[in-house]
């Protein structure tokens, strides 16, 4: 099928870098589908790529909130540093271990075990909610310490931080419920790899929460 | 993310009204709408210039209809400075955003993206038409903000949603450009007329804005890297592809950047917080702290509003331009019967810009007492924009050189969109300079440059746009006579208007005032300021010939078939309009590249994408298909 044009000729972007659909160039004896179909894991592929260009638009707007932090960090002498809440350790640990039960839901969906995948599915959830519980606790505690959005930009920026975060955790909940409502077996094989696209996506993005809540957690309590 | 069983036929065709013309999914239906949002905001935007002219020439004449509209903001129907001032920030506003970033990206680019990639619609079709209606919600609160702020009854009620938000200023808007400067901008009500409800509604409806551009972008990659069809290689996609994937890439990476600083913004205002708002302020006769419409503000920094906004407000003029850029290119191509010339440089020269266009912001801050040697950085990398820039017009020169135009009017538009990138971009070379924006900065010499540059190139490449793919879209031609006439009036009328800005600039004359009756220095260019206004007017009389000609011809003008300029792209191989899904249950296979006209041996004088027959080497070097 492939022709002589298609080896000499290299794919326009490496297919496993998950970047497109990588066809080899002209290829007009290939298939006798003509172009009437699409390739079903290149099509349900958009979700990964969709979930990693999402994440380049988050990455920017809290790189912009970093760096308005360090700036005015520096740009006044009123800074004044907060405790910890404590319970903040706790959260870490919840969410880190929210990573772990997402990703063993997702190797049993792999294996098509449909409802442990389900089972581990709704863990992280309960795991991610009690992360929300937990920030909205250290919330508390600081209003109980007398210290508000407006009383000193270190607070302005921990208020400002973790609310965008827990808004956006809140979007990763709200993917998994939509894959727990989906958690379903299904059989025809582009409705499989919808379900794994899009099982991919929510876990790409909630690893990414992850891991900026720890990157989060160290720009407020540990940067000087 | 709903949609998404079957491999082509997705969502099939919509049978009902409001499935089918309101809440459409269709990428083609969101394409019109982005452009008819396009084209209502734009009307918005030139009634203000024009009200502005009206003011700088016949300053303390009466216009009745001012003082009906808004008796605060005009008694007598003479305009107040603060008036005028929020007329500045409101055409900025709503041109920069609701105009040229809608019409050249979330129009035309939602319209035929898809189309020449040859997919049958965006990657994710209902995340597309929620795209739209966030950024017609951001269009209604900017709306909101005019008459919350202009009508005492309307801002008396709003003031009731807290102390932000009192307004009837008797403006139209916040006033402080499009730019937004704190501690201005971050006061609130304390700070003047306009900067209460006025300015919570624009940070709002920025805010609203940014999210719908990111959905759209996100939308339009996904696209382009995953929905291309059969043969469709990254280097045979048209150049106006290119153009709007980096646009895409651009308002991915700028507009959350603009967002996160609105936040800020808005907590500044709202909360109490002083991200942006230095300590010890002294305004309208109250000290930051004295009371309780004032609260007590410590250590914040306004340049550092000034770095987020541009940061963002940077690439935000590439997103206006790219698309202009792309669009040129291929129509150019197209009536010059000629391959684009240099279609690898052109791709780079694409990127380049886009790329240096995060790297330069700090352009806009020669004068905030930025370092010195920071100043130098962001001079030599702005200058250095001018190389892919010059690579571009010399590859158009390059297209044309030789050529037999065929003369259309799409073809005017473009050939002006060329010669207006010029006259504005040579301008750029003068102001990217730190010594000389010194001298330069906050003048007329600057508002002339941008507006050729960004405003009325990337208006040209739009309008070259409308008359070029009109005939695709509506499946009828738009009046050729019209159209040259609205062609060379307004052509003629830009320059009239932009070229004695500069001569204006350079005797010294500030942007943003709101009269110069009093400044004896420029009473010699008076007569230029009339002869502004005079070309104003009949270039903004002018577009009343493009509106008739688009809403005319829609019904009434002459039929097109399904390729009636012979080009080679995916969108000239189906039929005008295109079907729901684009190509009628078959997806094109694509053989050649973009730009294939004038092919020796070819049978005719351009060779499809999808010609099969065309034993012809493809515009890129490759050897073509074999049998």
């Amino acid at each position: 099928m492939a022709t002589m044009v298609t080896s000499t000729r290299p794919p326009a972007i490496k297919k496993d870098a998950g970047a497109g659909p990588g066809f080899p160039g002209p290829n007009g004896n290939g298939s006798k589908r003509g172009g009437s179909f699409r390739d079903p894991e290149s099509h349900a592929n958009r979700y990964r790529i969709g979930m990693w260009v999402a994440l380049a638009s988050v990455t920017m707007m809290f790189t912009s909130l970093s760096s308005a932090y360090i700036v005015r960090a520096n740009s006044a002498n009123d800074w004044v540093s907060l405790p910890m809440p404590r319970v903040l350790i706790i959260s870490t640990i919840l969410i880190l271990a929210s990573s772990v039960t997402l990703e063993l839901a997702r190797r049993k969906l792999r294996r098509s075990l449909t409802s442990a995948y389900t089972q581990w599915v709704v863990i992280t959830v309960m795991l991610g909610v009690a992360f929300l519980a937990t920030q909205l606790f250290a919330w508390r505690q600081l209003k109980a310490w007398g210290l508000y959005m407006s009383s000193n930009p270190h607070s302005s920026f921990f208020y400002l931080l973790t609310g965008a975060h827990a808004v956006h955790l809140a979007g990763g909940l709200i993917g998994l419920s939509f894959l727990w409502l989906r958690s379903r077996s299904v059989t025809s094989e582009s409705a499989v790899l919808t379900k794994q696209a899009s099982a991919d996506a929510v876990t790409i993005y909630w690893h990414f929460m992850d891991a900026l809540w720890i990157y989060l957690f160290l720009l407020l309590f540990l940067w000087r | 993310m709903s949609e998404s069983h079957e491999g082509v036929h997705r969502h099939p065709a919509p049978t009902s009204f409001i499935r089918k013309y309101i809440f459409s999914v269709d990428h083609k239906v969101i394409g019109i709408q982005y452009i008819m949002l396009a084209l209502a905001a734009v009307v918005v935007g030139m009634v203000m210039s024009l009200l502005m002219r009206l003011n700088l020439s016949w300053p303390g004449t009466s216009w009745p209809i001012l003082e009906t509209l808004f008796p605060t903001g005009a008694p007598g129907g003479i305009m107040t400075p603060e008036f005028y001032l929020s007329l500045v920030t409101m055409h900025g506003t709503i041109m920069v955003f609701f105009v040229l970033t809608t019409a050249p990206q979330g129009g035309f680019g939602n319209y035929f993206l898809p189309i020449q990639i040859g997919a049958e619609d965006m990657a994710f079709p209902v995340l597309n038409m929620l795209s739209f209606w966030v950024t017609l919600v951001g269009f209604i609160v900017i709306l909101l903000a005019i008459v919350v702020e202009g009508n005492q009854s309307i801002g008396a009620w709003f003031a009731g949603l807290g102390p932000s938000f009192a307004g009837g200023s008797g403006t139209v808007g916040p006033i402080g450009g499009w730019t937004g400067y704190a501690p201005l901008s971050a006061l609130g009500k304390i700070a003047g007329p306009g900067q209460g409800a006025g300015m919570n509604l624009w940070v709002i409806s920025i805010a609203i804005f940014c999210v719908g551009s990111l959905l759209g972008a996100l939308n339009f990659i996904t696209t382009l890297l995953n929905m291309r069809t059969k043969g469709m290689s990254l280097m045979r996609m048209p150049l106006t592809c290119w153009a709007w994937f980096t646009t895409a890439v651009l308002a991915l990476l700028s507009f959350p950047v603009l967002l996160g600083g609105g936040i800020l913004l808005l907590l500044d205002r709202t909360a109490g917080t002083s991200f942006f708002i230095p300590g010890g302020l002294y305004v309208s006769g109250l000290l930051s702290g004295s009371h309780p419409n004032f609260p007590l503000h410590t250590g914040g920094s306004p340049i550092l509003w000034q770095h987020l906004f541009w940061f963002f407000g940077h690439p935000e003029v590439y997103i206006a331009i790219l698309p202009g850029m792309g669009a040129t290119s291929h129509i150019l191509s197209t009536f010059a019967r000629k391959p684009v010339f240099g279609y690898r440089a052109m791709v780079f020269a694409i990127f380049a810009i886009g790329l240096l266009g995060f790297f330069v912001w700090g352009h806009h801050m020669f004068i905030s007492g930025m370092s010195p040697y920071s100043s130098i950085a962001f001079s030599i990398l702005t200058l250095s924009i001018g190389v892919p820039s010059a690579v571009k017009t010399f590859n158009w020169l390059g297209t044309l050189w030789g050529s037999r135009i065929r003369f259309t009017t799409a073809m005017l538009f473009a050939l002006g969109f060329v010669s207006l990138f010029v006259s504005g971009g040579i301008t750029g070379l003068v102001l990217g300079q730190s010594s000389l924006d010194l001298a330069m900065h906050d003048s007329y010499f600057v508002t002339a440059h941008f507006h050729l540059v960004m405003g009325v190139a990337s208006i040209f490449g739009m309008f070259a746009a409308t008359y070029f793919w009109f005939p695709k879209m509506f499946g009828r031609f738009m009046s050729e006579r019209i159209g040259r006439i609205h062609f060379w009036l307004t052509f003629i009328g830009v320059y009239a208007i932009f070229v004695p800005f500069h001569t204006m600039g350079i005797r010294g004359m500030p942007r943003r005032f709101s009269s110069f009756a009093e400044y004896e220095f420029l009473r010699n260019v008076d007569p230029l300021v009339l002869l502004v206004s005079i070309a104003a007017i009949i270039t903004i009389a002018a577009q009343l010939l493009f509106y008739y000609n688009v809403f005319l011809s829609m019904f009434k003008g002459e039929k097109a078939g399904d390729n009636p300029w012979e080009a080679t792209t995916l969108e000239w191989n189906t039929s005008s309009p295109p079907p729901h899904d684009n190509f009628a249950g078959v997806l094109p296979t694509v053989y050649h590249g973009p730009y294939e006209f004038a092919v020796p041996g070819a049978p005719k004088d351009y060779v499809m994408q999808t010609d099969i027959e065309a034993e012809v080497p493809d515009g890129n070097g490759h050897n073509g298909h074999k049998h």
